[in-house]
């Protein structure tokens, strides 16, 4: 199996062009001309203490507006409550402190959902071959932590389970049972063969597929009922109007009970400022997707939304060569999805613990 | 007004005297007050991975900790119920003690929850009007019923003080209603507690329903195991005497719910082994281990063994009379339910991983500081409080007494 050639594989190169709808980047400095004071004060009685804190740091052109921006982004409100004036001036605040941070132009899009869209995702698991390339196209495009140094500066949202066929033997029949009076109350005679979930993902083979194994990839389920928005204590994770589940990185406190709450083990924790080289970073951002994160909050997978707001297909769909990967709107009938879902034998993970994910696994 | 400033300063300048026992005892504790400052600091600037925890086992001492000391602070109840609705005489006399060592807990509960956040600095967001309050959240719950206990006993406890420093008598009209919400608040803090492990069907381990009931009976086996001591020690050191009926009717209450931890831990282990369907495996790598991983065995096993091994002296009449001896079993069923709250339920709750992957928990140096200086600070606190409650009650600080003559 080789990769089709014609996929993109360096998401950050082609983003200026293809991009449908440009992303709302712009450059921050400018965009501080547009954001005048008067504006902010037509806005009346909405002024809260952090549109005063951005305000003061946005004009304030001296060597302190660094830290004033930061400041200032502590005591903002949590996104969904912002109004979009509100919304509008976080972004500038972010987009300034993260083209500093960077050196190049970073966007941050604050793309809402679209009306008549609900996100849905299919994952053939009869094509899978474990090559992982969607683990490695998510964390470039997603900008993850990928240090090395430590264990816990490296985090990946997707997981590709490897699982061995097992067989059964003549040779192990007799091993272990009868027992006793001789009566088989069991048998030893397995190997285990289509055990789901036994978190062997940590596989290096020279080549894949292997002989031996079956692939399950795994990452946020987007659930419909998502156990982690339940229990988080500040709301800063919500289920989106177009489906994802997503996070407030300024909002979060950091407490992971969400990481408690989550049956698949979607969501990670940054124990550490994330390890984010320059030149590696993606500038375009989303607000609630893969802006960079700080130390000490969860984040996790939400479905690509700086792309798949824009008609985009997720990092993950798009790299994969084997086309396992299937994403659309699953209330648009015409839509790969859809039709998968009308068409295939679908199941869903862990489907006893009414989550509802609208990710779906499925096979030819 | 003035009888209030009086009061502070008194009550300050009683607290502050002490032999060089009682300031070797605060100093050693501030060394570890310090340390853990530095461990603290260390957390909030490279992040938590200075501790033992990881993607995988998101939680780990601080948390364990926490869901213990809840329970200590719940175990004040094992006074205070005796004493107002049984009207006990021996524990109606010490009950104020109790209220001061359920403050110190629930003191110790709060920075703990500092301790294992990610953001200390935002702890805001779930204040209103500032923040945010999620109702369906149980660690929103969990923080609401904590906070109400804290001021409900700093309330009856401080009333109660205040009264006895004063001469006036206590308004029961308020004061007795106020200590039966108390009463069952206690049992709510902990039951919330127990809903905030329990009600996560992603981890098998911490998903049944027995968890309220076997934390409120380890509480109050671990809280009243802890007050024995505390009492002794303020036998030995202070002139205040506590009465034997107080420390043999706690000693009681230790033994019953002592008895009715292990036989819950013993069901589990029967219910959960016997069918050994996958969401035993957390409990079986606590017992045994899983993929030659071992971490927690040793845990589990010595505490165990502390645990039936108090039971079995608190048995014997000459453990429960002999007030020497009695620390020994108070001691051992208190190690026992720490262990047993944190590495045996905390931590398996983590491994395997909900996609089944085991992994091993090996707490950092600074989660063991950070770890004992916050039980340094409770300590210190509790002395504070106790030494005050104590002067108050034997009369040595008194409204217009000794201390205000000496000014």
């Amino acid at each position: 199996m080789t990769p089709n050639e014609t996929l993109p594989t360096d998401p950050a190169k082609e983003q200026s062009s293809e991009c449908p709808v440009p992303p709302m980047s712009a450059d921050p400095a400018a965009n501080v001309l547009k954001t005048s004071r008067r504006d902010f004060l037509k806005s009346g009685g909405a002024l809260s203490l952090s549109s005063l804190m951005g305000t003061a740091a946005l004009m304030s052109q001296s060597g302190d507006a660094e830290a004033a921006v930061e400041w200032a982004e502590h005591f903002q409100k949590n996104y969904r409550l912002m109004t979009p004036a509100e919304k509008a001036e976080a972004r500038l605040r972010l987009e300034k402190r993260y083209s500093d941070e960077y050196g190049k132009k970073v966007s941050v899009d604050t793309t809402e959902a679209q009306p008549g869209v609900l996100m849905g995702y299919a994952l053939n698991i009869r094509k899978c071959i474990g090559c992982r390339r969607c683990v490695h196209a998510c964390v470039a495009e997603n900008n993850q932590s990928r240090g090395t140094k430590r264990p816990g500066e490296k985090i990946e949202w997707i997981q590709v389970l490897r699982m061995e066929r097992g067989k059964f033997e003549q040779e192990k029949m007799n091993h272990g049972y009868p027992e006793g009076l001789g009566i088989q109350v069991g048998g030893n005679a397995y190997t285990p063969a289509g055990a789901v979930l036994e978190g062997q993902y940590h596989y290096n083979p020279e080549k894949v597929p292997e002989a031996d194994a079956t692939y399950m990839p795994i990452a946020c389920m987007q659930c419909e009922k998502p156990p982690c928005v339940k229990v988080c204590p500040v709301r800063t994770t919500y289920r989106e109007a177009d489906g994802p589940v997503v996070i407030d990185y300024n909002w979060c406190i950091g407490c992971k009970m969400c990481m408690n709450a989550c049956p698949y083990w979607a969501r990670r924790f940054n124990l550490t400022t994330p390890v984010l080289p320059k030149e590696e970073m993606n500038p375009v951002t989303h607000y609630l997707g893969n802006r960079p994160r700080m130390r000490g909050v969860v984040e996790k997978c939400h479905w690509c939304l700086q792309r798949t707001r824009h008609d985009r297909y997720p990092a993950c769909v798009e790299v994969c060569p084997v086309g396992a990967r299937k994403f659309g709107n699953l209330l648009d009938p015409e839509s790969e999805v859809s039709k998968i879902l009308e068409r295939k034998n679908v199941f869903r993970l862990k489907a006893e613990l009414n989550t509802f994910p609208k990710f779906f696994y499925f096979y030819d | 007004m003035q009888q209030l400033i009086s009061f502070t300063t008194d009550y300050t300048r009683y607290v502050l005297k002490g032999g060089t026992k009682f300031y070797a005892w605060m100093g050693s504790l501030a060394v570890l007050i310090v340390g853990m400052m530095y461990v603290f600091y260390l957390q909030n600037t490279d992040g938590l991975i200075v501790t033992g925890m990881t993607s995988q086992i998101s939680d780990g001492l601080y948390l364990a900790n926490l869901v213990f000391l809840v329970g200590v602070a719940a175990g004040a109840v094992t006074i205070v119920f005796p004493a107002y609705v049984y009207h006990h005489e021996g524990m109606h006399k010490v009950a104020v003690l109790g209220e001061m060592l359920a403050i110190s807990a629930v003191i110790m509960v709060m920075v703990f929850v500092f301790a294992h956040m990610g953001r200390p600095d935002r702890l805001w967001h779930m204040i209103p009007p500032w923040g945010i309050y999620s109702f369906s959240s149980m660690l929103g719950w969990d923080v609401m019923v904590l906070n109400g206990y804290l001021i409900l006993n700093f309330i009856c406890g401080f009333y109660y003080l205040w009264c006895k420093y004063s001469g006036n008598p206590i308004n029961k009209k308020w004061f007795i209603p106020l200590v039966y919400v108390a009463i069952v608040w206690a049992l709510s803090i902990h039951t919330v507690t127990a809903f905030l492990m329990a009600n996560n069907p992603a981890r098998p381990m911490w998903f049944h329903s027995m968890m309220p009931i076997r934390f409120i009976v380890t509480a109050f086996a671990a809280g009243p195991s802890l007050i024995i001591l505390i009492f002794l020690v303020i036998r030995k050191n202070t002139k205040f005497w506590v009465d034997d009926s107080a420390i043999k009717l706690l000693t009681t209450i230790v033994q019953f719910c002592l008895g009715i931890a292990i036989f819950l831990t013993l069901s589990e282990v029967v219910v959960e082994l016997y069918a050994r369907t996958e969401h035993a495996n957390g409990l079986y790598y606590l017992m045994f281990g899983l993929h030659g991983l071992t971490g927690l065995v040793p845990w589990f096993w010595s505490s165990l063994v502390l645990m039936v091994g108090a039971f079995i002296l608190f048995l014997i009449p000459r453990f429960r009379n002999d007030f020497k001896l009695l620390t020994i079993p108070c001691a051992m069923a208190f190690v026992g339910i720490w262990i047993e709250k944190g590495m045996g339920l905390i931590v398996p709750g983590y491994i395997p991983s909900p996609i089944g992957e085991v992994t091993e928990y090996h707490p950092s140096f600074v989660e063991w500081l950070l770890v004992l200086g916050i039980w340094a600070f409770g300590f210190f606190i509790l002395t504070i409080l106790l030494k005050g409650a104590i002067g108050i009650m034997l009369g040595e600080v008194k409204f217009g007494g000794p201390a205000v003559a000496a000014k």
